[in-house]
């Protein structure tokens, strides 16, 4: 590692979230990603500049958005020499484009990048069903009047009905949700401390707007100016008054509401990276330096883990790379898929037998201290477009590391993890410059 | 924003029928444009002595054709009258600087009186004179003070988009201090369209002339408040054209048009509620660390709540004096604290001919906007020492997105309401502010400059 230079966060920007079918419902994946890139661009005065290279994707993606990044490039104010690729890692899209471009940066490959990232759960792809799409590849490969015929003799009338876009995982059948309602009793999460968990992400998401922390993180669009899932004013009262509504065959053990899952939302959000050379010449500032990041994957298939547990083996594995422990980590920014995922991932790093048997430790991973956890709120505030949540996240790190500078006289730590369907987990450690 | 009227009274039937009937007929103005030379036509120089040779040297620096005998002219544009039709003075140029009694004005004035047939559309008429003062003997003050009676009443009888305009000098100022030259081709030129019957003071001998007439603020640093859209967008979009490194500020709400303005002007935009305590260590912070310096503050943000006094609540009254005053008390303290905002500083504020007159409902907008003008003047006395500047201007009616808004009868009434029969610009809010950044007006600080086409109100 000695021999790689350092990549840093220069900055983020984001479009407000917005709840799917709101204010951003006429809107396309394309536009939204555009204007995140564009609000960059003008906080940092990068017109006309030819970046190293543009990283995003989207997790609801049409087809033709083939090469949406490379798009949203030439649309925006950026040199349209400016090359781009797209990316896909479900939920983590946006963290592994933050984590892959700086692996480009400390290589030297490229001197600045700006990883993105966007979802639109409003303007999602709709499909013909597999009957009509066969039938229609047949038609098209069919050269005689006859083999014409039997392509089209096979549609039936089911095969007409449009398919509309799901994010069931493709191997079990279950929503996300039903996933995590199964992890989350299993691991005895109470309502009330998802609840709690919820109403803690609210209060400082809000907190964080008033202070004015995000007017330099986010540029508004559309004329909506703050996270639109944001309840300043929510309470225990109204969390609990919430009926669930995942996990509902568990009878009375169902916990999962409306108030501690996310809600599906659409977004855009953008991270200027680069070298500590390319930021000082071009006199921009340098929030943190992306340390390292890890991914992870459970067996989710055969029951042996939760769906969205792979971050606690993600963060272990990180963490002990690093030589580091919970207690050289003043940041946790812990994804809220759900209140229940981020309550899981607390009490497996807490368990002594789960982190011995599974993560291969001597004793429990430890606990993490609250006071610490997601600090400006989360998805369960903020929302969370898919493939834009870890841009938000790493973005709003960077800037609360830089204004707490030093810890006991090393720089400021924060440790960032995302879960992500198909049993995936991506952790990130980012310090304080 | 169009003004329908005038582009129907401008041209064929429209114009014939605006005459027969005596209605208004505002045309449309000169405006800068880079291709076009300063003046439509040629300048008569009316005045003898050194300071009228090196205005005419000037001039002709300028590329202006000079004429000095306003009898000679009127001949020869007769002569050279061939099918096309007389050849029309650009501008006459009135030198009133040596008048030491009221019986001096004779001469030169009814001289110019002479040639105002002859100016071409969009023409203008710049007197050069002393500012009065009170060491002044009583008849050399009156004469002096004569000429803003005699160039706003001028003014006012010039037709055609003609403005009519006096720059001041004061005691010691020689006429080719950088700051008059810097004036007069200011007042010369289109960039100074909708400024009518107005004075500029040049109160010393500061300043520098631009070696790019073009490009007078290449490598200079500006921030301009409120600058997403409207007045303000077309500020930093001029001073950019004029070479500036532009920091856009607005509020964060204000932040997607914010942007768009940056990535346009290839600037940066800094969303930022500038009444917050930390607001100008915020826009310092941002100029020094991003563009190296800060040259150039424009405070134009401002915000209306109209209410007659009678019905006006704390929470109207309160929030224009903070937006549209304390705020920028606030961060003109921080700059002067500063040492990074100095050699040359420009603190320009957008003041408003409401603040000049009084406007009903508006006692609110007026003390804060009457406000600014007194902050400019006593900032000036601060920056003096430093070679920086502090200035107002005060738009009148100009065509934006809010007065847009105002009903169709009162907006059409309020824009005719002045000598050139016409709303103005943003753009001609934004040329006049540009020229204040200027190290040209190095000499002008502590004044206001209307941007009004002469507006029926104050002064």
């Amino acid at each position: 590692m000695s021999t790689l230079r350092k990549a840093v966060v220069v900055g983020g920007n984001r479009i407000p979230f917005a709840r799917a079918n709101g204010a951003y419902a006429m809107t396309s994946n394309l536009d939204m990603l555009t204007a995140a890139l564009d609000g960059l661009v003008a906080r940092f005065g990068l017109q006309d500049e030819r970046l190293g290279e543009v990283a995003g994707g989207a997790v609801l993606k049409h087809s033709r958005d083939f090469n949406l990044t490379r798009e949203a490039v030439l649309g925006s104010a950026l040199s349209p020499e400016t090359p781009a690729y797209d990316l896909q890692q479900a939920c983590a899209t946006g963290l592994e484009a933050i984590l892959g471009l700086s692996d480009k940066i400390k290589l030297g490959r490229i001197d600045s990048a700006i990883a993105g990232g966007v979802d639109s759960a409003s303007d999602a792809p709709i499909v013909v069903s597999e009957g009509l799409r066969h039938a229609v590849l047949e038609l098209n490969r069919a050269k005689t009047l006859q083999q014409k015929l039997k392509a089209v003799s096979k549609l039936r009338p089911k095969d007409v009905t449009p398919v509309a876009p799901g994010t069931n995982e493709p191997r079990t059948g279950l929503s996300m949700g039903e996933h995590q309602a199964l992890t989350t009793a299993q691991w005895n999460i109470s309502r009330e401390a998802q609840d709690e968990l919820a109403l803690a992400s609210h209060r400082n998401l809000a907190e964080a707007y008033d202070r004015g922390f995000f007017d330099d993180l986010v540029t508004p669009y559309r004329g909506v100016t703050r996270d639109g899932n944001m309840r300043a004013d929510t309470s225990l009262e109204k969390l609990a008054s919430l009926r669930t509504v995942f996990g509902r065959q568990l009878g009375d053990r169902a916990t999962m509401t409306a108030g501690n899952s996310t809600p599906l939302t659409d977004g855009a959000s953008a991270v200027l990276l680069s070298s500590e050379d390319w930021a000082e010449s071009h006199d921009l500032p340098i929030l943190a330096d992306i340390v390292d990041g890890e991914a992870a994957a459970v067996d989710f298939v055969h029951g042996k883990d939760g769906l969205l547990m792979a971050p606690v083996f993600a963060v272990a594995r990180l963490l002990g790379r690093l030589g580091l422990t919970f207690e050289d980590i003043d940041y946790f920014e812990i994804h809220e898929a759900f209140a229940g995922t981020v309550l899981c991932h607390l009490a497996a790093w807490e368990d002594e037998e789960f982190c011995r048997e599974r993560l291969g430790l001597d004793g429990a991973l430890g606990k993490v201290d609250r006071a610490k956890l997601n600090v400006n709120g989360s998805s369960l505030a903020a929302g969370h477009p898919f493939a834009a949540t870890g841009g938000r996240i790493v973005a709003t790190l960077a800037k609360q590391l830089h204004e707490r500078g030093t810890v006991d006289g090393r720089p400021a730590r924060g440790l960032v993890s995302v879960c992500a369907a198909g049993g995936l987990g991506v952790a990130a450690v980012l310090e304080a410059r | 924003m169009t003004d329908t009227y005038t582009a129907l009274v401008s041209r064929g039937w429209g114009r014939d029928v605006a005459k027969r009937l005596g209605l208004p007929q505002p045309v449309p103005l000169r405006r800068h444009d880079p291709a076009a030379p300063l003046l439509p036509g040629p300048a008569l120089v009316i005045g003898e002595g050194a300071s009228t040779e090196q205005l005419v040297s000037a001039l002709e620096g300028w590329g202006v054709e000079v004429r000095r005998d306003a009898e000679a002219f009127a001949q020869s544009s007769r002569t050279e009258a061939n099918g096309s039709g007389p050849r029309r003075l650009g501008a006459i140029v009135l030198m009133l600087d040596g008048v030491q009694h009221p019986r001096d004005l004779a001469g030169p004035v009814l001289a110019a009186g002479k040639a105002l047939r002859s100016l071409a559309p969009c023409a203008r008429v710049v007197t050069v004179s002393r500012r009065a003062s009170v060491q002044d003997e009583p008849a050399v003050a009156a004469a002096r003070q004569g000429v803003d009676g005699l160039l706003r009443s001028l003014a006012k009888e010039l037709r055609a988009g003609a403005t009519g305009n006096g720059v001041l000098l004061a005691e010691g100022v020689s006429a080719d201090a950088p700051s008059v030259l810097g004036a007069l081709r200011f007042l010369l030129s289109g960039r100074s369209a909708f400024v009518d019957g107005q004075f500029l003071t040049v109160g010393t001998a500061g300043g520098s002339l631009p070696a790019d007439a073009e490009r007078p603020l290449e490598g200079k640093v500006a921030v301009v408040t409120g600058a997403a859209r409207g007045i303000g967008s077309s500020i930093a979009r001029t001073l950019a054209r004029d070479g500036a490194r532009v920091v856009v500020v607005d509020v964060p709400a204000a932040g997607e048009s914010l942007a768009r303005v940056a990535n346009d002007i290839h600037g940066t935009a800094l969303q930022l509620d500038i009444t917050k305590p930390d607001a100008g260590e915020r826009i310092l912070t941002h100029a020094l660390s991003r563009h190296g310096g800060l040259d150039i503050v424009v405070h134009n943000a401002g915000i209306t709540r109209d209410k007659l006094l009678a019905n006006m609540d704390a929470a109207r009254w309160d929030s224009v004096i903070a937006v549209n005053i304390a705020a920028q008390l606030q961060i003109n303290e921080a700059l002067l604290a500063s040492d990074r905002f100095g050699e040359g500083a420009r603190i320009i504020s957008v003041a408003s001919t409401s603040g000049i007159a009084g406007n009903r409902g508006q006692t609110n907008y007026a003390a804060s906007k009457a406000g600014v003008i007194g902050m400019v003047r006593s900032t000036a006395a601060r920056l003096a020492s430093r070679g920086g500047t502090a200035n107002a201007v005060a738009p009148g009616f100009i065509e934006t997105e809010m007065t847009a808004k105002i009903p169709f009868a009162t907006r059409e009434i309020a824009r005719r309401l002045n000598s050139l029969q016409q709303g103005g610009q943003p753009q001609d809010v934004a040329e006049a502010i540009a020229f204040l950044a200027s190290d040209a007006a190095g000499g002008i600080s502590g004044g206001v400059l209307r941007v009004c086409g002469q507006n029926m109100v104050g002064q």
